[in-house]
């Protein structure tokens, strides 16, 4: 491209002062702009990273991309939206069909629930127990779809279609129909980001099912595959223990499913036992989940309260 | 970016396809070798009209994928500026090498591009367990061919310089 006559014109160009001056003073540009940028990322990753001060402006950049992001989804949502129009009559009064009878079966489910619950709080109320129960009967939730986008392919994260325009905050619990499945962690206007259980960097407080034991379960990097830590080696842990949410941390509610254990190995060597759990919750397959919007709960005691002082002789 | 010269849009364009490219979902195995658009878009324009897109341009665009990928804000800004700067300061000699030599340099500033990247991840408590993270770098060396001839194009059809 740049052949010798224009080599040549541009080194006796160097030597007229002017434009050589120009040369090294955009060279000189270059490097303070460098240096600038590379102070500036390092700033922003350790206010990010250490101080959490940058949520807005995360949150005016990813609403900036949303609309790209969704430009993505637009080719599947046709696809969907062409798939259910002309859906048979047939296959649709059967869905409709298998719908009724298990939401018959729920709402069985359900009530059965509600007397359980209320006997509980009942019970505890008698024992006079300090554990704060959430109110499972009152919590209000929210559907949100998964955004198929590839994030981080090294960070187990998700992206959501509700933002604090839909009432989602930072912290909020994610579950789906089996357990839970992660907490919120950035929320712009119209999306949200959010981190699954299986995260390395990820940790909740867990219950065994069975006995009450309290440990914690840590991700591991694998969406089949929990760590559940800090059980001494002479606790009582089985194979096809269910551990559930404890509700001690006081992010996620407590008695929630979390993980079945899959593996137990004691090993007089080290201080803690190595446990694995599945999580019950398909993380890398479903495509939709649930929020828990926090209700704050004196909207809902009173009614919770009626309903026991009702039951109570 | 001076707004009074013409093909702004164009170069803006770009850098929105290149964006989509990086985000569209791919399966598992493409996934690891999805080249680094955003980073063989930037090196093309950084070498074709350094005088306009440079450290800057590779900083925000970095930024906006930070905030899309669910990064720390910065990590990705980083290796961008710094890929620009390489551009910036090798351009006059990599301009005039024929375009698989080209790809080899393009190789060494993505693959420095995701060390930094992973480095950062690393240090974060999130270390690579293997070597694909190079992956993007290799895809992209594959790549920029193709890319430099498509933006050759359209920098001479609207005239952008």
């Amino acid at each position: 491209m740049a052949g010798k006559p224009t080599a040549n014109t541009r080194l006796s160009r160097l030597n007229e002062n002017n434009t050589g001056k120009h040369l090294l003073s955009a060279n000189r540009a270059v490097d303070i702009r460098i240096i600038v940028c590379v102070l500036l990322s390092v700033l922003a990753m350790v206010v990010d990273h250490r101080y959490h001060h940058l949520e807005t402006v995360r949150n005016v950049l990813s609403t900036s991309v949303y609309p790209l992001q969704s430009l993505i989804q637009l080719p599947l949502e046709t696809g969907h939206w062409f798939g259910k129009r002309f859906a048979s009559h047939e296959t649709l009064v059967r869905e409709n069909e298998q719908l009724r009878q298990k939401l018959m079966f729920t709402n069985a489910q359900l009530q059965k629930l509600t007397t359980l619950e209320a006997e509980n709080r009942r019970l505890r109320m008698l024992l006079e127990s300090s554990v704060n129960l959430a109110v499972r009967a009152g919590e209000r939730v929210l559907v949100a779809e998964l955004l198929t986008i590839d994030l981080d392919p090294y960070r187990h994260q998700i992206l959501l279609n509700k933002g604090t325009h839909h009432g989602v905050k930072v912290g909020q619990p994610l579950l789906d129909e089996r357990g839970i499945v992660g907490q919120i962690i950035h929320a712009s206007l119209l999306s949200a980001t959010a981190i699954l259980i299986t995260d390395p960097n990820h940790a909740l407080p867990i219950q065994n099912n069975r006995n009450g034991l309290r440990a914690l379960a840590g991700g591991s990097g694998n969406f089949k595959e929990l760590e559940i830590l800090y059980v001494r080696n002479n606790e009582d842990v089985q194979i096809g223990d269910l551990f559930i949410t404890s509700g001690l941390g006081g992010r996620f509610p407590q008695g929630y499913p979390v993980a079945r254990v899959t593996r137990v190995e004691f090993d007089p060597a080290r201080p803690f036992a190595r446990i694995t759990a599945q999580p019950t919750a398909q993380l890398d397959r479903s495509r939709e989940v649930l929020l828990i919007i926090d209700e704050p709960q004196t909207g809902n005691t009173p009614n919770a309260d009626e309903r026991l002082a009702d039951g109570q002789p | 970016m001076q707004v009074q010269q013409p093909g702004g849009g164009i170069i803006l364009l770009s850098f929105i396809v290149a964006f989509l490219l990086t985000i569209i979902p791919l399966p598992l195995w493409v996934d690891r070798f999805r080249p680094d658009w955003l980073g063989l878009v930037l090196i093309y324009w950084c070498m074709a009209v350094p005088q306009r897109v440079g450290i800057g341009t590779g900083w925000l665009m970095g930024l906006f994928l930070d905030a899309a990928q669910g990064t720390l804000l910065g990590q990705h800004a980083l290796a961008l500026a710094v890929v620009a700067f390489l551009t910036l300061k090798t351009y006059r000699r990599i301009r005039v090498l024929p375009l698989w030599q080209q790809s080899f340099s393009v190789l060494v500033f993505l693959g420095l591009n995701q060390l930094l990247v992973f480095w950062i991840n690393g240090v974060i408590g999130y270390p690579p367990r293997d070597f694909w993270y190079l992956g993007p770098a290799l895809g992209g060396m594959l790549f920029w061919p193709w890319v430099f001839v498509i933006l050759r194009d359209l920098r001479r059809r609207f005239h952008i310089a």
